[in-house]
């Protein structure tokens, strides 16, 4: 009997590593060839000068002005992406399970709309208001950060949100305010420190959505780091390889750290 | 023990103050006073509005009418966090990310204190409540009754002119609970604040409270020290809310009501002569073993020097008397009891 129980527990371990071991290789696989294609210099030599332009950024601007562009603007929608969707978030979902928690249905289902209209239609509806943002402002690339940040509301709403679930802000906030707080000191001092671990996985999400946004730029004839990455792709594949495989790497640090910042925060705490 | 300056604590009255959710009354017309430095207890079933009176009292939330006067000020329109009232909550209230010291001092840096004040005072608050040797510990690390005296000792640091505690120990298992009662009457006394304690716990108001109001559908049914409202409940509902009662039917006449054959002077006055229930206290209730009487114990619990012994009368109604334990060895179930009501008045109320 109990031979029979530890046979199964080995078998199942067995299958446990041969499921993610097939996993990765199918996942790693593409990555390894990306690498592989990239560092492959004339007569199958191994050479890394592709990579090497990439960090070389004043060759890189002269080598391929599109790419250097490209990158530009991606730097800049990431950060007024971040700020824009922190600023808007943050403070109206606490304010509404603060003082309106009767809106909160309504504030979680516009939120959560942009996940469900497809990326060509939300284009034809953002075409119209684009043209009075290139009347006002101008038609540079980075003025997608507004289209963007709605793009990545659902997925800061869900995790703010969470956070927020994580405490008793209604009262946290009541006894910061008996004490003589003041909305704002509440909301800085009391609120943000208590859901640190949530907005900063909100900025992270943001980030790793707009590094690797696509359809929108492309039907609006902006630039970016993929619409960058896909020119490029006609004529120099191995810089835009090199690219795509960065971009990647750079999201997964991000989502890797991401865990690591929610870990952390718990670890500290138990520590008397 | 500390350097507490004694804060002379400032009267408080509330006026006919309403508040309606929904269709819900939560207050009904409430009047409170409270003396500078009183503790006073508002006791009352689940959902009479005593949560909503402390709120409304602190600014957390509006009524809809009445005056709230504060040291004799109309505190109409002051918003929370200027009406200087520590608040400790039934639900835990500590700020997560700051330590028990931290959190203490929470209050003084707001009211711009320097850093070595604020430490200074933080750890005497903390010393006072008992848990000085915890001040760098988070939230977490610390027990519930732990929490709920940081809570207080964050309330009592910035000095305010009126406590407000909010069920503070309910969250609490029994024996932590009798503690820290006692304490939050001790230092309560020492700092001298002016002080309103809701509680549904009957036994809690009793023993805390310089004075118990008892709250019934959003109004006080009645107010007065703690003998006072135990000894002369002023109507029926207070009379079955504090302390037990029997209910035994009686015929009120012009001189008292007669119950068992025993006349009792009766606390109330607006009920109609006639059949009627006397609310007897087990304590108004002697027996004496007796072969020939028609009356049975069938149930003694024993509660320490007191004991609660049950009596079924021949019409089958059960009656609930306090004896001394000393007396149990005479009264085993099934002993044949002659039931006596001691003449203590009694509140009556119209049978049901
Ligand atoms: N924010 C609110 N919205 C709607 N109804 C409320 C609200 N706050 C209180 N009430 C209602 O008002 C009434 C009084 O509530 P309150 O919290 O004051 O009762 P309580 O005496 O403190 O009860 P408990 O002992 O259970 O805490 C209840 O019927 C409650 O449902
Ligand atoms: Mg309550």
């Amino acid at each position: 009997m109990a031979g029979l129980v530890r046979r199964r527990a080995r078998r199942q371990a067995v299958l446990r590593w041969v499921v993610v071991g097939v996993l990765s290789f199918v996942f790693l696989l593409p990555l390894f060839a990306l690498l592989e294609f990239t560092t492959r210099g004339p007569g199958d030599t191994l050479t890394w000068d592709t990579w090497r332009l990439l960090v070389d950024w004043p060759a890189l601007e002269e080598t391929y002005p599109v790419l250097w562009t490209g990158m530009k603007a991606s730097f800049w929608l990431v950060l007024l992406s971040v700020a824009l969707t922190l600023v808007l978030l943050v403070p109206t979902v606490v304010w509404v399970r603060l003082r309106l928690p009767r809106l909160r249905r309504l504030v979680e289902f516009l939120c959560l709309l942009p996940l469900t209209i497809p990326a060509i239609v939300l284009v034809v509806g953002l075409a119209p208001v684009y043209a009075w943002v290139v009347y006002f402002v101008g038609g540079s690339s980075v003025t997608l950060f507004l289209a963007y940040t709605i793009l990545a509301l659902p997925f800061a709403y869900r995790a703010i949100d969470t956070g927020l679930s994580a405490i008793d802000v209604r009262t946290l906030a009541e006894a910061a305010r008996s004490l003589g707080a003041g909305w704002l000191t509440v909301m800085w001092r009391v609120v943000l420190p208590n859901i640190r671990s949530a907005v900063l996985s909100a900025a992270f999400l943001t980030v790793a959505l707009v590094l690797g946004e696509f359809t929108i730029a492309s039907l609006l004839n902006r630039d970016n780091l993929q619409v960058a990455i896909n020119q490029l792709g006609k004529s120099s594949a191995t810089i835009s390889f090199a690219v795509s495989l960065a971009a990647l790497v750079l999201a997964f640090v991000l989502l890797y750290l991401l865990s690591f910042v929610g870990r952390r925060r718990r670890r500290e705490r138990s520590v008397p | 023990m500390t350097t507490t300056a004694v804060s002379t604590g400032v009267a408080v009255r509330l006026e006919e103050v309403s508040r309606r959710f929904g269709t819900v009354q939560a207050l009904d017309g409430l009047d409170l006073d409270l003396a500078p430095g009183e503790l006073v207890a508002l006791l009352g079933p689940s959902g009479c509005g005593k949560t909503t009176a402390l709120r409304i009292l602190a600014g957390l939330e509006d009524a809809d009418s009445g005056r709230i006067l504060v040291g004799g000020k109309d505190v109409a329109g002051v918003p929370v966090n200027r009406r200087d009232m520590g608040m400790v909550f039934q639900a835990y209230s500590l700020f997560p990310h700051l330590t028990a010291a931290e959190n203490v001092e929470f209050g003084l840096r707001l009211r711009r204190q320097s850093a070595a004040a604020r430490r200074r005072r933080a750890l005497e608050m903390l010393e006072l409540v008992g848990i000085g040797t915890h001040a760098a510990r988070f939230p977490q690390q610390l027990s519930g009754g732990q929490q709920q005296r940081v809570a207080l000792a964050r309330a009592l640091a910035i000095q305010p002119q009126v406590l407000l505690l909010d069920e503070p120990l309910s969250a609490l298992d029994a024996k932590v609970r009798l503690q820290l009662r006692d304490e939050i009457r001790r230092i309560q006394l020492e700092v001298g604040t002016t002080t309103l304690f809701v509680t549904h716990d009957q036994e809690e108001a009793l023993a805390l409270a310089d004075r118990v109001g008892v709250m019934q559908a959003g109004r006080l049914e009645q107010i007065g020290s703690p003998e006072d409202i135990y000894r002369n409940p002023a109507t029926p509902f207070v009379a079955s809310f504090v302390g037990l009662s029997n209910r035994l039917a009686g015929v009120l006449g012009a001189d008292g009501v007669s119950v068992l054959g025993t006349p009792l002077p009766v606390l109330n006055a607006s009920v109609a002569p006639g059949p009627v229930e006397a609310l007897v206290r087990p304590e108004s209730v002697d027996l004496t073993a007796d072969p020939l009487a028609d009356a049975r114990v069938v149930a003694v619990s024993f509660l320490g020097p007191l004991a609660r012994v049950t009596v079924s009368l021949p019409d089958e109604t059960l009656v609930v008397a306090q004896v001394s334990s000393a007396r149990l060895a005479d009264l085993p179930p099934g002993t044949a009891v002659r039931v006596t009501l001691l003449p203590i008045p009694v509140v009556v109320s119209s049978p049901r």
